[in-house]
C-alpha cells in the first residue's frame, strides 16, 4: 500500500504479546514430557574427582542422571564449537557436561531428567560430587600474568589469541611528533544480558523416523541446527528442525550454541521422550554468555591544529571459561575496525589479547564490540578537548571526515560508504540549546556550587556484517547474506519467509510494510513467517542490527523478481509489450492507456489458475532471494547527556538526554524510536548501575536482581530524539539499522556528562559504571589531594 | 526458581494459625509472601510447612483507639500509603509505605510481615522506632507487647519467637505541631533502602523543637536511632546549623554494614547526609 513505508503503523505482533496469548517455548506441553535440570559447578576452577548419581537416580520421578561419561559411550561427539576463527587461536574443547574439570561457577557437570520440574529439581542436590578446587583467575589482564593459574593446558598463558589491526609504525611515529597526547586505563564493565525470557529447549525425538525436534529461546535458528549438526550432536541436519517461537528477548544472548541445548536434545533422545529444560534466573546470570569485559590502555595524538594525527589502543578482552560461538569476532572485527570513529585519524594501530578465565564466557552483548570502540574513542576526543583547552563539540567537528570524503577508507579496515556528521551534530546541540547550557553550567557552580555536566558522543556503527566472502575471509565460519522469500497465494494475499528470526524487534511490522509498500498491498494481507527451518529456505537470523538491512533487502529483492514475472502475465494479458506496462499502486497497465489495467492480485490468481500464460512462464507466483550486502551499513548520530551530580553523595540525577540519529531511510519511525529508546536505556545501564561481578574466588557475586541493576522506567527519562537521513547508498531500501545504536552511543555520552560535572574537582577520568559511592570517593580523595 | 516440598494450611483463624504452629515444628506464617516467597524459591528457606495468615481480617485495617492509632498486621504497604487517616495523623509510615519496593510488592506485601522479617533494607523498621511504636505479638499463651526499639534483635532476626505471629502495631499520636520526612537512598536494583532516614520532629507553639527522631535502615543489622538528638535539638529553633551539628554530633553507627554496592563508611556518610536532609524536611514539614 503506497505510504505504508514510512508510516508508524502499530506493530502487529503485539496484541497477542499484551494479552498473554503470544506462545514462548516454555509455554509448550507435549504428552510424555520430561524435565531435564543441570547440576552445575558451584566452584570457579576445580577437578572432578568422582561424581555419585546414585541417590539422584533413585529419588521419585527421576528418569535418568547422565555424566560426561554416558555422554561419551553414546557415541555423541558433546562438544561446543567455537564459530569465528583468528589466526592462531586457541580453541580448547569445551565438553557439554564437564569432563574431569570444571572451570567456571555454573559448568555443567550432570544432568537430571525427571516426570517434573520439581523432582529434577530436588534430584540436582542429590548428585554428590567431589571436587577438588584449583585456584580461581576472574581478570582479563592478570590472567596472563605470572602465576596465574593455567586454565586450558591449550592455550599456554590463557591467551587465547593476539590480534591486531591498524600499522603500528605509523601510529608509533605519529605519537613521538605529536604535540599534544592524552592516554587513559579503563575497564569496560562486565555485563550480564538478562533477556526477560530465559533461555529454554523442548527437544522432541521420535524415533520412528530418527527426527529430532527443538523449539527453543533463539535469535538464528538455522544456526543452532547447523551447529548442532556439524558438531556438538553431530545429528544430520535436514534431520533436525529448530523452532524459534515467541522470543523474549536476546540482546545477543541467544545468538550462541551452549551446551544446554545439546545436553536436552541428547537426553530426548537417551530416553526418547519430550525433554524440556528451562533456565531459572540464577542460572541464567550464571551461564547466559556475559558481555563487554575489557582492560585498555589506549592514547591520542593531537597535531598543534587541533588534528588528530594517531589512535593506538590495546586491550585485554575476557574470553571467559571457554570461546563461546562468535565470541573472538567481538573485541577484534567488531571493535578494532570501529576505532577510527566518525573522524580522520591517518594512523591507528590496535592490538586485542583475548584471555581465558574462569568466568561465564564472553560473547556478542547489544552493541557487541562497538559500544567499547565507541567507548574508547569518545572518551578520547573529550580527554584531548579538555587538555588542549577547546569546547568537545567544537574539537569533534574539526576532526569530523568530511561529506566529501566518502566512500572514506579507515586505517582500520573499513571503508565508510557515506555520511554527513555535522549536521547531526548541529542538530543536536540546538535541541539541547548547547551554548545555554554550558553557560548554565559555569552559572551554576559559582552561584549555587551545583555540579551540571555535560556530555557528547558522536559515534558510528558498523551493521549487516557483509558481504559473506569477506566476513569469510575474517575467521566466519558462517555466511553473513539473509534469504526472503514471497508467496503470493492465488487469492492475492501474501506469505512471506525469513531467515531474520524476530526477538521482539517487530519483524510482522515492518518487514509487512516492506512487503505491502513494494507491491502497493494492504499490511493486512501479508503475513510473516520467521524462526522455523522447516518452513524457512535458510537464514543466518536476527543480530547485529541486521534484519532490515539484510533480510529486508533479501525481500525486496523478491518482490522485485515477482512484480517482473507479472509484467511478463501482465503484458500477455494486456496485449501489449512488455517495456510498456508500467507497475503502479499494485495495478499494471500499459503506458498512457490508464484505464485497462490488472491488479497484483489478478496476477496471482491468473499465475495459479495457469489457464492463460504466456509461453515459458511458469505457474506460480512467489519469489526467493538470498541477499549478500556489497558492505557494512553505518549508521551514525549525536548524543548528548546532561547530569547533575550530588557531591554530597555521589549520586546522578540524569536532566536530559538528546539524541540525533542517521539510521538512513526508516520504515516504521516508532518501531525506530522504541529501538533507540531501548538502546539508550540500556546503554544508561551500563554507564551507570550494571556490572557483573566475580569475586576473587571466581563467584558471581552481582547475579541476581536484588544486587544487578538493570534500568527500570523511574531511574529513567524521557528522551528526545530527531534524526537526520543519510540513505545507505547500497541496499535496495537505503537502510541502516538501528536496534544496537542507543547501547553504543548512550554508555560514553552519559559517562563524559558525569566526568564533565567533576572537572571542578581535577577529575578526569572514572570506570563504568559510575555508581554514588565511586564518584563520592573520588571526590574525597581529589578534596585531599 | 522452584521451591523444596512444602505443606500448606489456611488457617480461619488466629488461635487456629498458633495451633497449626504448635503441631508443624519448623513451619512458617504465610502473609503477603513477598519475603518468603522468595527466598523459598532460591532455596534459602525451606520450610516444611506454611501456614497461611494472610486473609484473617481482623489483622488488617488502620484505626484510632483513643489517643493511639493501631495498625493491623496484615495492612498492605498499599493500604498504608493510601490510608487517609493514616496521611493525616502519622504521614511518616504512609510516606515510606509508598517508597516500598513496587507496585506488585506493595498490593501483596503487608507491615507486619515485613517487620517480622526483619531486613535491616526494609522501610518500616525505622520509622516505627522513631515513631515509638508498641507491638503487640500474639502465641500459645495469649499476648504480650515489645517496644520497637526492642523488636529488632539482629539480621533478619526479630524478637518474635517462632509460635508468635505480630497481630498489630500501636503508634501514640501526638497534638502538638509536627513534621516528619522519609528519605531513601535505594538500591537501584532491589529498591531496598541503601539508607533510608526516618524524621519526626514536634513543635511547642512557639516554634521550638520539643521532641526529635531520627532512625536510619540499610546503615547497620537492625535500625539505628540517634536517642540523644532530642535532647541535642530539644528547645532549638532548629535552624540547618542546629540540625547539622546536632547529627554530627550525635550519629554514631557501632557497626555499619556494607556490601559490593555500598561500603560500611559510605552508609555511614549517607546517614549523616540523609539525616541532616530528612530532618530539615521534617522542620519545613511542621512548619508548614
Amino acid at each position: 500500500m503506497a505510504g505504508v513505508l514510512g508510516s508508524s503503523i502499530r506493530r502487529r505482533e503485539d496484541p497477542a504479546l499484551i494479552t498473554g496469548k503470544g506462545k514462548y517455548s516454555d509455554d509448550l506441553k507435549r504428552p510424555n514430557m520430561a524435565f531435564a535440570a543441570i547440576v552445575r559447578s558451584p566452584y570457579a576452577h576445580a577437578k572432578i574427582s568422582s561424581i555419585d548419581t546414585s541417590a539422584a537416580a533413585e529419588a521419585d520421578g527421576v528418569l535418568a542422571v547422565f555424566t560426561h561419561q554416558e555422554v561419551t559411550d553414546s557415541g555423541t561427539v558433546g562438544s561446543i564449537p567455537v564459530g569465528w576463527l583468528l589466526p592462531e587461536i586457541k580453541t580448547p574443547e569445551h565438553p557439554m557436561l564437564a569432563r574431569d574439570t570444571v572451570r567456571y561457577v555454573g559448568d555443567a557437570v550432570a544432568v537430571v531428567v525427571a516426570e517434573n520440574r520439581y523432582a529434577a529439581r530436588d534430584a540436582v542436590d542429590l548428585v554428590y560430587v567431589d571436587y577438588d578446587a584449583l585456584p580461581a583467575s576472574v581478570n582479563p589482564k592478570t590472567t596472563v600474568e605470572e602465576g596465574a593459574v593455567q586454565i586450558h593446558k591449550e592455550a599456554p598463558g590463557n591467551i587465547a589469541f593476539d590480534w591486531e589491526l591498524g600499522d603500528r609504525e605509523a601510529t608509533e611515529s605519529a605519537f613521538a611528533h605529536a604535540a599534544n597526547v592524552v592516554e587513559f586505563s579503563s575497564r569496560n564493565n562486565r555485563l550480564i544480558p538478562f533477556a526477560i525470557e530465559p533461555r529454554c529447549v523442548l527437544a522432541e525425538f521420535d524415533d520412528s523416523n530418527g527426527e529430532l525436534t527443538i523449539t527453543m529461546t533463539s535469535q538464528n535458528p538455522h544456526l543452532h541446527r547447523l551447529l548442532m549438526s556439524l558438531a556438538s550432536l553431530g545429528l544430520p541436519e535436514h534431520k533436525i528442525r529448530v523452532i524459534a517461537p515467541e522470543v523474549g528477548g536476546g540482546f545477543g544472548s541467544k545468538i550462541h550454541h551452549y551446551a544446554d541445548e545439546a545436553i536436552t536434545a541428547w537426553c530426548s533422545i537417551q530416553l526418547n521422550r519430550p525433554v524440556k529444560w528451562t533456565a531459572t534466573r540464577s542460572e541464567s546470570s550464571l551461564t547466559d554468555a556475559h558481555g563487554r569485559d575489557h582492560v585498555s590502555e589506549a592514547a591520542l595524538a593531537v597535531d598543534s591544529e587541533g588534528l588528530i594525527t594517531g589512535l593506538r589502543v590495546k586491550t585485554y578482552a575476557n574470553m571467559g571459561a571457554y570461546l563461546s560461538t562468535f565470541a573472538p569476532a567481538v573485541p577484534t572485527y567488531l571493535y578494532g575496525t570501529l576505532l577510527s570513529g566518525e573522524y580522520d585519524i591517518p594512523a591507528i594501530h590496535v592490538e586485542t589479547i583475548g584471555t581465558f578465565t574462569t568466568t561465564a564466557p564472553v560473547d556478542a552483548l547489544r552493541g557487541a564490540g562497538r559500544p567499547e570502540a565507541t567507548y574508547i574513542v569518545e572518551r578520547l576526543m573529550d580527554l584531548a578537548a579538555n587538555k588542549i583547552g577547546i569546547d568537545p563539540a567544537e574539537f569533534r567537528r574539526l576532526n569530523f571526515i568530511k561529506p566529501d570524503a566518502f566512500p572514506y577508507q579507515t586505517q582500520v579496515a573499513l571503508q565508510y560508504d557515506s555520511g554527513n556528521y555535522e549536521p547531526a551534530l548541529d542538530k543536536v546541540l540546538e535541541m539541547v540549546g548547547y551554548s545555554q547550557i554550558r553557560q548554565e553550567q559555569a552559572n551554576r557552580i559559582k552561584e549555587e556550587g551545583k555540579l551540571l555536566g555535560i556530555g557528547l558522543s558522536t559515534y558510528i556503527e558498523a551493521c549487516g556484517l557483509a558481504p559473506s566472502a569477506v566476513v569469510g575471509s575474517l575467521g566466519a565460519q558462517a555466511g553473513q547474506w539473509e534469504s526472503g522469500e514471497i508467496r503470493f497465494h492465488p487469492t492475492g494475499t501474501v506469505t512471506v519467509y525469513t531467515g531474520s528470526s524476530a526477538h521482539g524487534q517487530g519483524h510482522h511490522t515492518t518487514f509487512s510494510q516492506i512487503v505491502a509498500d513494494r507491491f502497493g498491498i494492504d499490511v493486512d494481507n501479508v503475513e510473516v513467517i520467521h524462526g522455523d527451518t522447516n518452513q524457512v529456505a535458510f537464514g543466518w537470523g536476527t543480530y547485529g542490527s541486521r534484519s532490515a538491512a539484510v533480510g529486508g533487502s533479501a525481500l525486496a529483492g523478491s518482490a522485485d523478481k515477482i512484480i517482473a514475472k507479472g509484467r511478463i502475465i501482465a503484458a500477455h494479458l494486456l496485449e501489449a509489450a512488455e517495456k510498456d506496462v508500467i507497475f503502479e499502486n499494485g495495478k499494471y497497465s500499459v503506458k498512457g492507456v490508464p484505464g485497462k489495467a490488472h491488479t497484483i492480485e489478478d496476477i496471482a490468481l491468473q499465475a495459479h489458475l495457469a489457464h492463460n500464460l504466456p509461453e515459458g512462464v511458469e505457474p506460480g507466483l512467489r519469489a526467493t532471494t538470498f541477499y549478500d550486502p556489497a558492505n557494512f551499513t553505518y549508521p551514525f548520530g549525536s548524543h548528548v547527556a546532561v547530569v547533575e551530580v550530588d557531591p554530597e553523595t555521589g549520586k546522578v540525577k540524569l536532566i536530559s538526554y538528546t539524541a540525533v540519529d542517521d539510521v538512513g531511510n526508516v520504515i516504521n519511525p516508532m518501531i525506530v524510536d522504541g529501538q533507540l529508546h531501548g538502546g539508550i536505556a540500556h546503554g544508561i545501564g551500563q554507564c551507570l548501575l550494571e556490572e557483573a561481578i566475580y569475586d576473587e574466588n571466581g563467584q558471581l557475586v552481582s547475579g541476581e536482581f536484588l544486587d544487578y541493576a538493570v534500568p527500570k522506567a523511574h531511574q529513567l527519562l524521557s528522551f528526545s530524539l530527531d534524526r537526520t537521513v543519510t540513505p545507505c547508498p547500497h541496499n535496495p531500501l537505503g537502510v541502516k539499522g538501528c536496534g544496537e545504536a542507543g547501547a553504543i552511543a548512550s554508555p560514553v555520552a552519559v559517562a563524559n556528562a558525569v566526568i564533565d560535572a567533576l572537572k571542578p574537582f581535577g577529575i578526569h577520568h572514572l570506570d563504568m559504571p559510575l555508581t554514588p559511592e565511586k564518584i563520592w570517593h573520588a571526590i574525597q580523595v581529589q578534596g585531599r589531594s | 526458581m522452584y521451591p523444596a516440598r512444602f505443606e500448606y494450611f489456611r488457617a480461619s483463624s488466629l488461635a487456629e494459625a498458633i495451633d497449626l504452629m504448635g503441631v508443624h515444628p519448623g513451619a512458617k506464617f504465610l502473609a503477603g509472601g513477598h519475603s518468603l516467597i522468595p527466598m523459598m524459591k532460591l532455596r534459602l528457606a525451606q520450610p516444611p510447612v506454611l501456614i497461611d495468615i494472610g486473609h484473617l481480617s481482623d489483622l488488617r485495617g488502620v484505626e484510632m483507639e483513643g489517643e493511639s492509632l493501631r495498625v493491623g498486621a496484615l495492612t498492605t504497604h498499599s493500604e498504608l500509603a493510601s490510608n487517609e487517616l493514616l496521611q493525616r495523623v502519622c504521614p511518616l509510615l504512609s510516606e515510606a509505605a509508598s517508597q516500598i519496593a513496587d507496585p506488585a510488592v506493595r498490593n501483596k506485601g503487608t507491615i507486619g510481615g515485613n517487620l517480622a522479617h526483619s531486613d535491616p533494607g526494609s522501610d518500616p523498621p525505622a520509622v516505627i522506632q522513631v515513631l515509638n511504636a508498641t507491638l503487640t505479638v500474639c502465641g500459645p499463651n495469649g499476648s504480650r507487647t515489645v517496644e520497637a526499639s526492642d523488636f529488632f534483635v539482629d539480621l533478619l532476626s526479630s524478637d518474635l519467637r517462632e509460635n508468635e505471629i505480630l497481630t498489630s502495631i500501636k503508634i501514640q499520636i501526638s497534638t502538638r505541631k509536627s513534621g516528619s520526612c522519609y528519605l531513601k537512598f535505594e538500591h537501584p536494583a532491589s529498591g531496598y533502602a541503601v539508607c533510608g532516614a526516618a524524621a519526626q520532629v514536634e513543635l511547642s507553639d512557639n516554634g521550638k523543637c520539643q521532641v526529635a527522631g531520627l532512625a536510619f535502615n540499610g546503615v547497620a543489622s537492625t535500625p539505628v536511632e540517634i536517642s540523644a538528638l532530642g535532647n541535642a535539638l530539644s528547645g532549638t529553633f532548629l535552624s540547618d546549623n542546629e540540625i547539622d551539628r546536632a547529627v554530627d554530633e550525635n550519629l554514631s553507627v557501632a557497626d555499619p554494614m556494607g556490601d559490593i554496592y555500598a561500603s560500611a563508611p559510605y552508609r555511614v556518610h549517607l546517614a549523616h547526609v540523609y539525616g541532616k536532609r530528612a530532618l530539615k524536611k521534617a522542620r519545613d514539614n511542621a512548619r508548614s
